[in-house]
């Protein structure tokens, strides 16, 4: 399965509200769950401060990021590292062609990485024959599945314990009613001859400190730390808005975002890497290649009212707290990156006609800004796209025509008084179905009922 | 003190009757009320779909009616939010008399603990258990939390925990006419973790509509009540 897009998001939405209530129960369930640790974990520190604080370096660092980024390579070529520099995805698989073919690959063991889901990097590999092994759990899980994630931090919580039991008994042989604890043990055996076997191992990165020019990774299942030091070769894709000036910022960032994704204290695994094997080591790569991703970022920076979209760190907060990612997990989404934060940046990506309707697709709830570790004013992000996708005539003519008589009537108060009289009767008692506003109401509820008198008319008549 | 309820389009034409309780509750509380004639639309519903010219035109139109109003009250958070907090966004405000109407504008709960500090309003709701869902632009744009729950247990009534009492109702204007199934889906999720209540209220007649409307669709009872009505209801007469 790959992604088709955002465009289906309403068909594809809607079918899996129908046809898949279990789909709807466990991402309800996990991301409940993970949205209760992150408030026990925020609970524990000054969490205010924390993210006035947090906000702050990621703005500061996308004000500056030339300079960083020109000091993050000079860092990164002393440290023996390789940099790379990606304009687009097809940039980006180039350089990773390029190191297979140099050194033969033939076996790749992959972190999780959410940019390399955006590059398309397993489909690449493996139309250059290469076999590709996801080792993060819930990756390893959608890989034999042949889904997409459906979450930034948990890729496999739309499935259900026994969705897993089905899916082992079948690829791995386990008995059907297995304990996760047994399910986890046989992959980890699977995994340990792909460690082994493999020559390349691809990672992203979560920070990137522009000073000292390391690659920091947070993990809990120690599989991004095999990846990153048994190949021979490691390859980190880096999207250029996850550096940061200084190490020193790293310390209380990787705190933030383990609370905020899972409400951790922090990762159980935290890797800083900083170039291949040295003469006095005794693990670890012998070529550290680091590719620097644009990919529709620099984009998205030059744009004044949506680049704050770029502070996030992907922990997935606003997806955890989402009531409309709740009902569908991120299929729905068509692209990698779902929820809130997909609805902001997959105009400045993916272009704003591409990634129609998602920056609509949101109550404007307001949940999600309340809950992010750096403060994207999601709400305010989501309106300007809406702002945009209405210039560039991008919403139903309908809907403009609409708006545009009801902004007219509203500026005269007659008029408006006797339209809203006839029209909260006329199109109910029609039935309706075929106006455009009245028709998606009366798709899902009933007619609302109204009053027998405005407000207006009683106020005249006399309030007892 | 004087007071202009600004119904809201919503209101004005669905909630005539939580209008006109909120009269009488602000009456009974010795406010001297008025309506002006020329109110409409806040012009919430253009600014969300991303129409900031209409919606500026909507918001000049509110500024001149309310320009004389000694306070704002409105049975819905979600117009209070907008006038409060987004008007000032809008291009071309005059800033001092977007301040000035932002700093006169509340939402009935928010006014009457905030401004006029009621805490007890009588005991008409003795006995009653109550689900409150809090909207969200009551709840995160204007932090209006404590004050609807203190009124309503001010009346005698016990308000009932709801799993959910925070959670989105899935209306959020045109959305729920825009992505009808999974602004429905979040309604049920509402009536699906509804507690065994007497009734179900909230400061904001769109909810109200959204639930109410889904939950007939599904033919299930949902007993609900304007919070206007409800603590109208919950002065003892």
């Amino acid at each position: 399965m790959s992604f088709t897009g955002p465009k289906n998001y309403r068909e594809e939405a809607g079918k899996t509200i129908r046809e898949k209530p279990e789909v709807r129960a466990s991402i309800t369930a996990a991301t409940r769950t993970f949205d209760a640790h992150r408030v026990h974990a925020w609970g524990q520190i000054d969490a205010e401060r924390w993210r006035d604080w947090a906000r702050d370096v990621k703005t500061h660092t996308l004000r500056h990021l030339d300079k960083n980024l020109e000091q993050v390579e000079e860092r990164l070529t002393a440290n023996g590292t390789h940099v790379h520099w990606a304009e687009t995805a097809d940039d980006a698989l180039g350089v990773l062609s390029e190191v297979v073919r140099e050194h033969g690959i033939r076996s790749v063991v992959k972190a999780k990485s959410m940019l390399s889901e955006e590059l398309g990097v397993n489909r690449h590999l493996e139309g250059l024959g290469v076999h590709v092994r996801e080792t993060d759990l819930g990756e390893y899980i959608i890989q034999l599945l042949g889904q997409t994630p459906s979450h930034i931090v948990g890729p496999a919580i739309h499935l259900s314990l026994d969705d897993c039991r089905r899916l082992f008994h079948e690829r791995l042989g386990t008995p059907l009613d297995a304990e996760p604890d047994e399910l986890a043990g046989v992959a980890r055996d699977a995994l340990r001859a792909e460690f082994l076997a493999a020559d390349l191992g691809i990672s992203g990165g979560n920070f990137l400190a522009a000073d000292t020019g390391t690659v920091v990774l947070i993990e809990n299942e120690g599989n991004i730390r095999l990846s990153t030091s048994l190949p021979r070769v490691h390859v980190a894709f880096v999207g250029i808005e996850k550096l940061v000036p200084r190490l020193e910022d790293v310390s209380g960032l990787l705190q933030l975002t383990a609370r905020a994704a899972t409400g951790q204290p922090i990762g159980n695994f935290v890797s800083l890497i900083q170039g291949p094997r040295k003469n006095d080591e005794l693990d670890g790569p012998e070529e550290v290649h680091v590719v620097l991703v644009d990919n529709g970022r620099t984009k998205l920076l030059a744009d004044d009212a949506a680049w704050e979209a770029l502070r996030c760190v992907r922990c997935g907060a606003c997806l955890n707290i989402c009531p409309v990612y709740r009902q569908t997990g991120g299929h729905a989404y068509g692209w990698t990156y779902s929820g809130p934060i997909g609805a902001i940046i997959a105009p400045g990506m993916l272009g704003l006609e591409e990634a129609m309707p998602l920056p609509f697709a949101s109550s404007l709830c307001g949940a999600c800004t309340d809950v992010c570790p750096v403060r994207i004013p999601i709400p305010e992000l989501l309106v300007h796209w809406r702002e945009q996708a209405t210039e560039q005539g991008l919403t139903p003519p309908s809907e403009t025509l609409g708006l545009k008589t009801y902004t007219k009537l509203a500026q005269s108060p007659e008029l408006f008084g006797a339209a809203s009289s006839v029209l909260r009767h006329v199109p109910l008692a029609l039935g309706g179905r075929a106006l455009p506003v009245v028709g998606g109401w009366m798709q899902e509820r009933s007619a609302p009922k109204s009053s027998k008198k405005s407000f207006l008319q009683m106020w005249k008549e006399g309030i007892e | 003190m004087r007071v202009s309820l600004f119904a809201t389009c919503l209101g004005d034409q669905f909630y005539a009757e939580a209008c006109a309780d909120a009269v009488r509750l602000l009456r009974h509380l010795g406010v001297d009320v008025d309506a002006p004639e020329g109110q409409t639309c806040c012009g919430q519903p253009a600014y969300n779909t991303g129409r900031p010219d209409e919606a500026r035109s909507m918001a000049v139109h509110t500024l001149q009616v309310f320009a004389d109003s000694e306070y704002v009250v409105l049975p819905s958070g979600s117009c209070t939010g907008m006038i409060r907090c987004f008007y000032r966004t809008l291009p071309g405000m005059d800033t001092e008399r977007t301040e000035s109407l932002a700093s006169r504008t509340y939402e009935l709960s928010q006014f009457l603990r905030q401004v006029l500090h009621v805490d007890t309003l009588g005991t008409g709701l003795q006995g009653r258990r109550v689900a409150y869902h809090h909207g969200c632009h009551a709840l995160r744009e204007l932090g209006v939390r404590e004050e609807p729950l203190v009124l309503l247990t001010g009346c005698g009534a016990e308000v009932v925990e709801w799993e959910t009492d925070q959670e989105c109702c899935g209306f959020g204007g045109l959305f729920s006419t825009k992505l009808p199934e999974v602004s429905a889906a979040m309604a049920d999720r509402k009536i699906d973790t509804l507690p065994d209540v007497d009734f179900m209220t909230s400061s904001d007649g769109g909810c109200l509509l959204q639930l109410s409307g889904r939950a007939e669709k599904r033919r299930i009872g949902l007993p609900f009540l304007h919070l206007a009505s409800a603590l109208w209801r919950g002065v003892a007469r």
